[in-house]
């Protein structure tokens, strides 16, 4: 059985203080740091970040339980929640006051939930009856209020990319109200109400913090709400229901994720992803919520992949007191022990290990069978590029090779994402050209993901491998290589000019000329230079190949030397002068080149001819026959009269 | 021509056909075992004996004088005669009649008739008996195959059937530089839709594997031929002169029209087989195909011909002949065929017509002209009408083509490019020009016009037409 198991923990986890009687662990999702409090403070506080610049350690007198601790955006001042009522500042800015200083919540006998940092030096209070927003001066070492709302709160939730908060308001706690923070300013959002499965009569709180998680997918923000199965309700399983909280506007319920499954459930985002992990099963789900469902109604969405689980794990044991012959312990997966913070983040308090969860994508090209969906779902991934090319590798060759209108729909799909990014930078260059002139917001750079896969990649990687195979037949290659080339040009795109040569050279080793030929005459190998040379080169195997080259290099209309060129080496010299005059190049041309030409053949007629016209175009030019020393034409002249004689020459006109 | 008796004029015409081979009956009174076909068939014995004796001793005679090139034509007052040797001691010779007037005499004599015998070319009628043989060997293989399979019985047999029929539908009287050429025209399309008949005839080929070429034609018009060019050539001569104009006539009368669309699935099609069986739902029906010989590496081999059309557009697969089609295969073919043939002729009618607007409605061309391309057997010409199973119309007077033709003689003696304008009668005037494996043949009808002016029309027709290839000013 080939890997299965699609996602993964990082290898390298941040590691920190388990959390014991004397040390607290919080977690900061804003910073994604964890703390680990040891006694109140007053033995250390270690904080430990995505990356090394994010640890801090320092300590801070005991004053009592810590229920909550967070940096401001940058580290910048510390906050620390230890009663109900107030919270406590540290500046960590150099330079500045360190000693603490404390904000009490201004309502009365309102209880503080929680706070959230909303910048490096804004802050917000959640109270149980309502938020208050503050703006903290660490120079004064105060803070002032810059504005607050009354309203009754059972939980709250933070999305930091965006600064929105969410309040659970009302008895059963399903009228949801967000709040957007953004410079100094606090936005009422429109307020909207989850749909329960069930009204408890008489009213209660039903709408738990933990069924609720605020995230940013494919750009856009969305409350996910985990609707367990109800046994009054006609569902097989619980359901992920996505509400889209757009920034201005009403929030809509947009999709529903069917889990056929029953239990205790958490979500992640990775990648754009829903990942919904299933604790009994001890699996995970994924959904793409832009991947359309034929058969299902509108906006409801089943797993892209069979559950699996995460990928087992081993913890490495790591510090100075590893010996190198134990091996790692496996770690516990699921365990209940572990939280899940959005995105990505799953952590272990009582191990002491904060992962984030990534998807695999190499295992789940087995997984799915419909190549087009794959390609829809590789497609939106992040780290994409390798896997697809692989994906379009196993389709042409071995056991798993697929049917043309399979590689076509591939294709397809590959140029269309190829368009767009084409697409996007002309019209950024077209842009930036104008863009001085017009003035306002200057246009993005587009960025290219890794789902652009151009023609040199297809080449590189997949295209130029397959056709130098030999346990596949000629008419596959052709047709696979052709089948691109349609791709392309459905989406006018350009073809590049290797592409054509690789067709070339598949028909030329298969003595398949007469399709060559076929191709060139419905210009299906757009006209070039290189693609013209190449033709020339074919001429003794193929002597067709030499007019299909020549009608080429005419309808470039910018190979006339080359053109020259080739009528000359075919001691063609009459036909060469003819032409040269017909484009009207006559005047420019050597006449050296054509008089050795015509002096070859050996035809002294021709070669009189020629002379004679040169001469009469130094006439007409320069108002005397004979030759510029430059023109190098001396042994010309000698053998001109040589043959037919001094007199033959044409005199200058004396006019 | 106070008098109501008219002139009257007798085109060209077939008077015998025969194939002989000298070594079948070398000994006196054995004579009679070379011949192997002889048409008429009802010629006295010792006619046909004497007529074979006498191509003989021809061909024998000028032997002496070019012993690699064979006597091709002999010319009489009254007729023509051609020899052919497609295989060692094979000959075929055709004998056409001279074209004549019947002018009517005075005083009741008899009317004393006039043979024109300048007016018929070597080139065009000695192409016609080569076409006779390929088309011969397209359908049977070579004569020496015959032989290997049956002896002379067998091959006798083979010519009888084949070339009764076939002799039948010869029109002398309307061959002419075509014949010689013996052309393909090449339907106009953009590089998209010619993509998309690529890709449907790669898929076809790959979901029904028992298919080893294909060819694809709209509007009698070759679109592609998996085939090489030389059979490719007699076979487009065969679709497009019998096969095409036979299934075209019925639907034009419109007598039991068969274009009723078929329903495969859910898909409604137009698709229908023009060999093998007309009615797949047929329970009697026969899977029966035309077999054709096309060259391969190692001699010749024998293939099925299936020729299926939906609408304008037909393809034309080919199948290993030792292979047994079925019922099952053919409606295989016909269900997945069928539907995507049907959207591929709309596709490409679709795309022909948005051409046509873009370059502009069509002026009525102030030249009629023939255009030739040795190297992929590209023809071009407006001055035939469409073709059709009888007789094949052109537009412009059999003088002119006669002047066509003999220009075309003119380029074959050389290999350098040449060009030839001639003055003919009235106001026409008959242009020829060679550019390397091309030749264009104009002929134009100005009044007062000269040498200059002709030439300047020709040069500016070439950059209207022929912009996008390299043909020699």
């Amino acid at each position: 059985m080939a890997e299965e198991h699609y996602l993964e923990l990082s290898e390298n986890p941040v590691q920190f203080e388990h959390a014991s009687s004397v040390n607290n662990v919080f977690f900061d999702e804003a910073n994604k740091q964890v703390f680990a409090v040891r006694s109140g403070g007053a033995t250390g506080v270690v904080v430990k970040g995505p990356d090394d610049k994010c640890s801090v350690a320092f300590r801070m007198d005991d004053k009592g339980e810590v229920k909550c601790i967070k940096f401001s955006i940058g580290n910048k001042i510390l906050a620390v929640q230890r009663t109900l009522k107030s919270v406590d500042f540290i500046n960590f800015i150099p330079d500045y006051p360190h000693t603490e200083f404390t904000q009490e919540c201004k309502t009365k006998n309102a209880n503080i939930l929680g706070f959230c940092w909303t910048s490096w030096n804004e802050i917000v209070f959640i109270t149980d009856q309502g938020i208050e927003f503050y703006q903290v001066f660490p120079d004064k070492r105060s803070l002032k209020l810059l504005k607050s709302q009354s309203i009754n709160v059972n939980w709250y939730q933070y999305c930091p990319e965006t600064a929105v908060i969410l309040l659970s308001t009302t008895v059963q706690g399903n009228v949801l109200q967000p709040f957007a923070f953004r410079n100094g300013t606090m936005t009422k959002m429109s307020k909207f109400e989850i749909e329960l499965p069930v009204i408890p009569k008489p009213a209660k709180l039903s709408l738990s913090e933990r069924d609720i998680a605020m995230a940013t997918i494919y750009g856009q923000l969305y409350v996910m709400y985990l609707k367990h199965h109800s046994r009054t309700v006609n569902s097989p399983g619980a359901e992920v229901v996505l509400y889209h909280l757009p920034r201005d506007g009403t929030c809509k319920k947009s999709h529903v994720l069917k889990l056929n499954m029953t239990g205790k459930f958490a979500l992640n985002i990775v990648d754009n992803l829903v990942v919904v992990h299933h604790q009994s099963s001890q699996t995970s789900l994924i959904f793409d919520i832009k991947l359309k469902e034929p058969d299902c109604a509108v906006n409801s969405h089943q797993p892209v992949l069979p559950a699996r689980s995460i990928h087992p794990y081993r913890i490495p044991l790591s510090g100075p007191a590893a010996v190198p012959t134990q091996p790692p312990v496996p770690c516990q997966l699921y365990s209940s022990s572990w939280s899940v913070f959005q995105p990505d983040i799953i952590i272990s308090a009582s191990e002491g290990y904060l992962w984030y969860l990534q998807v695999k994508l190499p295992p789940t090209v087995h997984l799915l069978q419909d190549k087009g969906k794959l390609m829809d779902f590789l497609l939106r991934r992040r780290d994409c590029k390798m896997v697809i090319l692989s994906v379009c590798s196993q389709i042409l060759e071995g056991q798993e090779k697929a049917s043309l209108p399979v590689v076509a729909t591939v294709f397809d799909k590959l140029n269309q994402v190829y368009k767009e990014y084409l697409e996007a930078e002309q019209s950024y260059a077209a842009a930036t050209e104008s863009g001085t002139s017009r003035g306002g917001a200057a246009q993005k750079r587009p960025v290219r993901t890794q789902a652009v896969i151009d023609q040199s990649d297809m080449y590189t990687h997949v295209l130029s491998s397959f056709t130098e195979r030999k346990d596949v037949t000629h008419k596959f290659i052709i047709a696979v290589v052709m089948e691109y080339i349609r791709s392309l040009n459905q989406y006018q795109i350009t073809v590049q000019h290797y592409l054509y040569e690789l067709v070339i050279k598949t028909l030329v080793q298969n003595n398949l000329f007469y399709m060559l030929h076929q191709f060139l005459q419905y210009h299906v190998l757009s006209d070039s230079k290189p693609l013209a040379c190449l033709l020339l080169s074919l001429e003794s195997t193929y002597p067709p190949a030499h007019q299909l080259s020549l009608d080429m290099l005419k309808r470039l209309s910018t190979a006339n030397d080359e053109i020259v060129e080739v009528l000359l080496s075919k001691q063609q010299v009459l036909g060469a002068l003819r032409f040269i005059r017909s484009v009207g190049g006559h005047d420019n041309v050597s006449a050296r080149k054509f008089l050795d030409a015509a002096r070859q053949t050996g035809d002294q007629m021709l070669f009189y001819t020629v002379f004679r016209s040169f001469q009469q175009r130094n006439q007409r030019l320069r108002g005397n026959p004979s030759f510029n020393p430059g023109e190098h034409c001396e042994e010309h002249v000698a053998h001109f009269k040589q043959l037919f004689g001094e007199q033959a020459l044409m005199k200058p006109s004396t006019v | 021509m106070a008098s109501g008796a008219q002139e009257k004029q007798y085109t060209p015409s077939l008077l015998s056909f025969f194939i002989y081979n000298p070594t079948f009956g070398p000994r006196e009174g054995e004579e009679e075992k070379k011949i192997l076909f002889y048409h008429p068939s009802e010629v006295e014995k010792n006619e046909k004996i004497r007529n074979v004796g006498l191509c003989e001793a021809i061909v024998q005679f000028t032997r002496t004088f070019c012993p690699t090139k064979p006597a091709k034509s002999l010319h009489t007052q009254k007729n023509r005669q051609f020899f052919f040797e497609p295989e060692e001691h094979f000959w075929i010779v055709m004998v056409v009649r001279n074209p004549m007037i019947e002018k009517p005499n005075k005083d009741g004599k008899p009317p004393a008739i006039e043979y024109q015998e300048e007016e018929i070319l070597d080139t065009v009628y000695g192409a016609v008996v080569r076409q006779c043989y390929s088309m011969y060997k397209l359908f049977n293989g070579t004569f020496g195959r015959a032989m290997e399979a049956g002896g002379v019985e067998l091959l006798i047999q083979k010519l009888e059937k084949f070339f009764y029929r076939y002799l039948q539908t010869l029109h002398l009287q309307s061959c002419d530089l075509l014949d010689v050429f013996g052309g393909i025209s090449f339907f106009p399309l953009d590089k998209m839709t010619y993509l998309k008949i690529q890709s449907f005839v790669n898929r076809v080929e790959e979901s029904l594997s028992l298919i080893k070429y294909t060819a694809f034609l709209y509007n009698d018009q070759l679109i592609w031929s998996g085939l090489e060019q030389d059979d490719m050539r007699i076979l487009y001569k065969y679709l497009t002169t019998s096969l095409f104009p036979r299934h075209s006539e019925p639907e034009l009368a419109g007598r039991d029209s068969p274009l009723r669309p078929e329903v495969t699935g859910n898909l409604l099609h137009y698709g229908r087989f023009l060999t093998g069986p007309t009615n797949l739902k047929d329970p009697e029906a026969k899977f029966r195909f035309p077999k054709i010989f096309v060259s391969a590496e190692e001699g010749y081999e024998e293939l099925h011909l299936i020729v299926y059309k939906a609408m304008s557009a037909a393809a034309c697969f080919m199948i290993s002949a030792t292979v047994e089609l079925t019922r099952e295969f053919c409606e295989q073919l016909d269900s997945l065929v069928g539907p995507q043939l049907t959207l591929l002729a709309s596709d490409i009618c679709e795309q022909f017509t948005i051409n046509r607007r873009i370059s502009g409605p069509e002026k009525e061309p102030q030249f009629k002209f023939i255009y030739f391309n040795h190297m992929n057997l590209a023809e071009k010409s407006t001055i035939h009408m469409r073709k059709t199973a009888s007789v094949c119309l052109t537009s412009v007077h059999p003088d002119l083509m006669k002047i066509l033709g003999d220009i075309n003689c003119d380029f074959a003696r050389f290999d350098e490019d040449e060009e030839i304008i001639v003055k003919a009668m009235t106001d026409y005037w008959v242009v020829g020009k060679k550019s390397d494996q091309r030749e264009l043949y104009v002929i134009l009808n100005q009044k007062n016009a000269n040498l200059i002016l002709v030439n300047e029309e020709v040069k500016r027709l070439c950059a209207t037409q022929f912009n996008n290839i390299f043909f020699l000013d």
